[in-house]
């Protein structure tokens, strides 16, 4: 066992699972139930009922007859009900229709010849000599049982077998002959124990008679409790009502048994109560109706109570209900730090942190409790709702014990305080899908009843306010608090594992306000440069520079440069780099459209901030910062988005639909090149048609023709779309946006101001609907552009009603797709993960499970965490040469 | 008799036979028990055609894998033989 797991003692080697005995269930019954009711008119557990008080408590006051515990000392005790006939088990019938197959019906002996069952017994020995697992065992005997089964007469007896059918669920039939379960328990009970070990049982432990009961053990009361509604009306639970109805159906067929009654009758009585005892097992059975409540509801019985993702085992085993923990919509807070999350003080009243009493804080912690569990007054102040005394009592602080409370606190109390600004705390929202889902944020409270954040922490968390919700959990313990805030702070998570780049950075507003901040360096009067500085932490303004008639003003650079960390030198190209503007001939800082960043010892020098340097996901600024160490990155970010929010609240920034206006000319440029294309098409299709098509390599001539109008159309788009994005400069804001990549994309404005172009469904274009066409506006057969779900039309012109329809045709597949797309991948993320959670990277990196055994020799064959990598790559040497040599080095580069 | 071998494919890494003295030594460089190794089995093709170059190779034994990685280029790892 390795020694480095803390606390781990034992190791589970072996798990046995076996059948009760009838005696056993009588061993370990407290009473035997006899009557089917449960209270008397006084309210009072009837005694042998199924409520009877030897079962357990669960009314406070009263005691166990068993045990003598009180209501939680007491942990229940089983009871048994003596089954009038014998009745087949529903979880076993598989089994016992393969040891019916198996065995002679006359001698009970397994049907194979000595010989044989000598060979058997010992590939089995083998196979567990070499540890095989109860699954391989299982295969052998499933073949062991299969040889059995086809013998049509006993090697030892001799006796001719009859096919024995299984009428599902619970009925046997021998060549049409019904078998009775008390005929089924007699063959059972013939197969020898030396024959037991070929079909998978331990006769030490088992034995197959037992899967047909004769004794039914009866729950602890504590595992089926009465539920008093307010009204004082009692309602039982299902196992009880389920119960209730075997003890009626097995009194009445004891008492019909032993009058003498009619055969006929008995077998009624008798299908009734397997019937009951089967769905008190497995109220779905297939086959049988579900038993119901008499609302309607089906029953929840035990199989019921286990199963699925509403379970046992998923919703309670594996997961569990917490407490110190709120959920409500988030909001944006651009003046919250990325480590910061603002709690409602409505919440932050309700979630409190254990503070241990000591001679260093009493004084303080008196005050706190003295104020109560809700202070009043202006400002937010904590107050308490509990303190625990060193005994374990706790007391609830309310006003009217708080001065009481406060005064009797002493060391080693502990005071469960609301929280306070600085409080560390989880928050998540859910699908929890990467680690940086759960992080840890500091609490500062607020008023109203949202929580709040920065905007930069919302990619990891996917996070938007259109009416998310998050949980936070308030950490109970130091170890916990420590770790979160040395592991789980959001400033430890600025670079992701998955890329090794930020994941937590700019978007939409920072980008497009960094842009027109820093593009092209434009002016700003000290004024309006004061005002956008007030966002941050300033005292003091660089030297101002002097226009021609004395009036100081500041460029964009320079005020961006504030926030730069001072010793940073670096060059990278911006998002807005077009090659065609310099013929793929970069000239560094002299670009004509300013998208060369240079940065030296702090400074910004030339080229346009954007996502290539904020973005989230994409900046290289970030990433470089972020590997100076997480304080300094936390401080950047927080800057830059209050800088971004000053800049672009000042300045002002709006869009809309005449973004995308463009001249008449360029409108009639874009038709010629679309009729143009339609032609083209035409002309394709004409020469399909007279054979005259040359096919690609390893296509047919239709997939060819497919190709081409595919190729000539998407060509058509992108030209209106070039056109269009002639006339849309920098100047305008849409094309602003999308350049810079706050949001939207070129492409999404030539749609507007162009053409939507070529719609499709699974990659192809249009061609399902009518026959031989799509719609019935167009001719049978037609493969021309417009009858194929080409839209030649913008969104800003509108569309026509065949365009319109195809548009939807193609907007439907993208529907569908992500509403797959998203559950197919939960449930692969769910086995995936159950199939990694337990792998560890130990401390010489090697890959290894819980056992020990060797996943990988060392993490991802080289050992390197991308979070800390560049790149990938274990070092990057431009970046320790620019550190080290700074501009030469740069320079150098260049050539 | 064997009439490919499988380690003249391009797709199949090289393997190698530890000898018996080395194998403490290289467990106790990767700190693992033997137990804990990833495994190979008797029958695999590629310890059929190692058996013509050193002779019976008996359960057990360690086998030493260099192949090509994405992320670091070329790496050794090892594997136990273990009866299948």
């Amino acid at each position: 066992m390795s020694p480095h797991v803390f606390g781990l003692t034992k190791r589970i080697n072996s798990i046995k699972f076996s059948l009760l005995s009838p005696d056993e269930i009588r061993r370990m019954s407290a009473v035997k139930v006899i009557t089917a009711d449960t209270y008397d008119d006084d309210g009072f557990p009837i005694d042998k009922g199924l409520m009877d008080l030897h079962m357990g408590v669960i009314e406070p006051g009263l005691r166990c007859k068993t045990c003598g515990g009180k209501v939680d000392e007491c942990p229940g005790h089983f009871g048994h009900i003596e089954l009038a006939m014998p009745v087949i088990h529903v979880g076993f019938v598989k089994n016992i229709q393969n040891y019916l197959d198996a065995t002679c019906r006359e001698c009970g002996r397994i049907k194979l010849k000595d010989d044989e069952i000598e060979i058997y017994k010992q590939k089995i020995e083998e196979a567990k000599k070499m540890g095989a697992s109860p699954l391989e065992l299982l295969f052998i005997t499933k073949k062991i049982i299969e040889d059995a089964a086809s013998r049509p007469i006993c090697p030892h007896c001799g006796a001719e077998q009859k096919k024995i059918t299984l009428d599902k669920p619970t009925t046997f039939r021998e060549e049409g002959r019904k078998l009775t379960p008390k005929e089924i328990r007699e063959r059972l009970e013939r197969i020898p124990d030396e024959d037991l070990p070929l079909l998978g049982m331990n006769p030490e432990t088992a034995r197959p008679e037992w899967m047909v009961l004769t004794v039914l053990p009866v729950p602890p009361v504590n595992v089926r409790p009465t539920i008093t509604l307010e009204t004082g009306e009692r309602s039982e639970d299902d196992l009880t009502h389920k119960l209730v109805d075997i003890i009626r159906i097995n009194q009445r067929l004891r008492e019909n048994r032993d009058s003498g009654a009619p055969q006929l009758i008995i077998e009624d009585l008798w299908e009734l109560l397997q019937y009951h005892v089967t769905t008190y097992f497995d109220n779905q059975t297939s086959g049988i109706p579900p038993a119901r409540h008499r609302s309607g509801r089906p029953l929840k019985t035990l199989v019921q109570r286990l199963k699925g993702k509403e379970g046992r085992f998923r919703s309670n085993l594996s997961g569990k209900r917490v407490n110190f923990s709120a959920r409500t919509v988030i909001s944006p807070e651009p003046f919250l730090s990325i480590n910061e999350v603002g709690v409602p003080e409505e919440a932050a009243r309700e979630l409190t942190v254990p503070i241990t009493v000591t001679e260093y804080n009493i004084e303080k912690m008196r005050e706190i409790v003295r104020r109560g569990s809700n202070p009043k007054g202006e400002k937010y102040v904590p107050g308490a709702n509990y303190v625990i005394r060193p005994d374990g009592r706790r007391i609830k602080i309310t006003d009217r014990n708080a001065e009481d409370v406060a005064k009797k606190l002493d060391i080693g109390w502990v005071v469960e305080r609301h929280l306070v600004d600085g409080d560390v705390v989880l928050f998540n929202r859910q699908p929890s899908l990467h680690r940086m889902s759960m992080m840890g944020h500091l609490v500062k409270v607020m008023p109203n009843r949202t929580f709040r954040f920065n905007l930069a922490v919302c990619p990891p968390y996917n996070a938007d306010f259109d009416g998310d919700e998050m949980n936070l959990h308030v950490l109970q313990s130091e170890e916990a608090r420590a770790e979160a805030k040395i592991l789980m702070l959001v400033q430890e998570h600025i670079l992701s594992p998955r890329f090794g780049g930020p994941i937590i950075g700019g978007i939409h507003d920072h980008i497009t306000a960094m842009f027109l901040l820093t593009h092209k360096n434009p002016k700003f009067t000290k004024e309006q440069a004061i005002h956008m500085l007030s966002y941050l932490d300033y005292d003091e303004l660089p030297e101002p520079h002097k226009d021609e008639n004395g009036n100081e003003f500041y460029y964009g650079k320079e005020l961006f440069s504030l926030i730069l960390p001072k010793n940073l030198n670096m060059e990278f190209k911006s998002k807005i780099c077009d090659p065609s503007v310099c013929n793929n001939k970069c000239v560094y800082e002299a670009c004509p459209i300013d998208a060369y960043v240079v940065i030296r010892d702090g400074k910004l020098i030339s080229g346009t901030i954007d996502e290539n340097a904020i973005g989230s996901m994409k900046g290289k600024l970030l990433d470089r910062i972020a590997k100076m160490g997480s304080d300094e990155a936390r401080k950047f970010i927080d800057n830059m988005t209050r800088l971004a929010v000053g800049v672009i609240s000042y300045r002002g920034f709006t869009s809309g639909i005449d973004d995308e206006d463009i001249p008449e000319e360029a409108i009639i440029q874009i038709h010629e090149i679309i009729k143009e294309s339609i032609k083209k098409t035409d002309e394709l299709i004409e020469l399909y048609k007279q054979g005259l098509l040359q096919p690609a390599p390893g296509r047919s001539i239709e997939e060819t023709l497919e190709m081409e109008i595919m190729r000539v159309l998407a060509h058509a788009r992108d030209e209106a779309g070039k056109i269009a994005s002639k006339h849309l400069g920098l100047e305008n804001p849409s094309v602003i946006m999308a350049r810079s990549g706050a949001r939207a994309s070129m492409l999404n404005l030539s749609q507007m101001a162009g053409s939507i172009g070529q719609q499709s469904v699974r990659g192809q274009r249009l061609h399902r609907g009518y026959q031989d066409r799509t719609l019935p506006h167009f001719k049978r057969g037609d493969l021309g552009a417009l009858a194929r779900g080409f839209v030649e039309s913008s969104y800003k012109k509108g569309l026509s009603p065949t365009e319109y329809f195809f548009h939807s045709m193609g907007g439907r597949e993208g529907l569908v797709d992500t509403a797959v797309r998203t559950s197919r991948s939960g449930y692969m993320q769910r086995r995936l993960i159950n199939a990694l959670e337990d792998l560890k990277v130990i401390e010489d990196r090697k890959v290894v499970d819980t056992a020990g055994n060797v996943v990988q020799f060392l993490y991802g064959d080289d050992g390197v965490d991308p979070t800390r990598s560049s790149g990938g790559e274990n070092v990057d040497m431009d970046e320790i040469l620019t550190d080290v040599l700074g501009d030469k080095y740069l320079l150098r580069r260049r050539k | 008799m064997v009439r490919f071998n499988v380690l003249e494919h391009e797709l199949v890494p090289e393997h190698y036979l530890v000898p018996k003295e080395e194998e403490e030594k290289i467990l106790k460089e990767l700190g693992v028990k033997k137990e804990n190794l990833p495994r190979i089995k008797k029958s695999d093709a590629v310890l059929r055609v190692l058996e013509r170059k050193y002779g019976h190779i008996p359960i057990g034994s360690l086998i030493k894998i260099v192949r090509k990685s994405p992320t670091a280029g070329r790496i050794t790892v090892y594997r136990v033989v273990v009866r299948d």
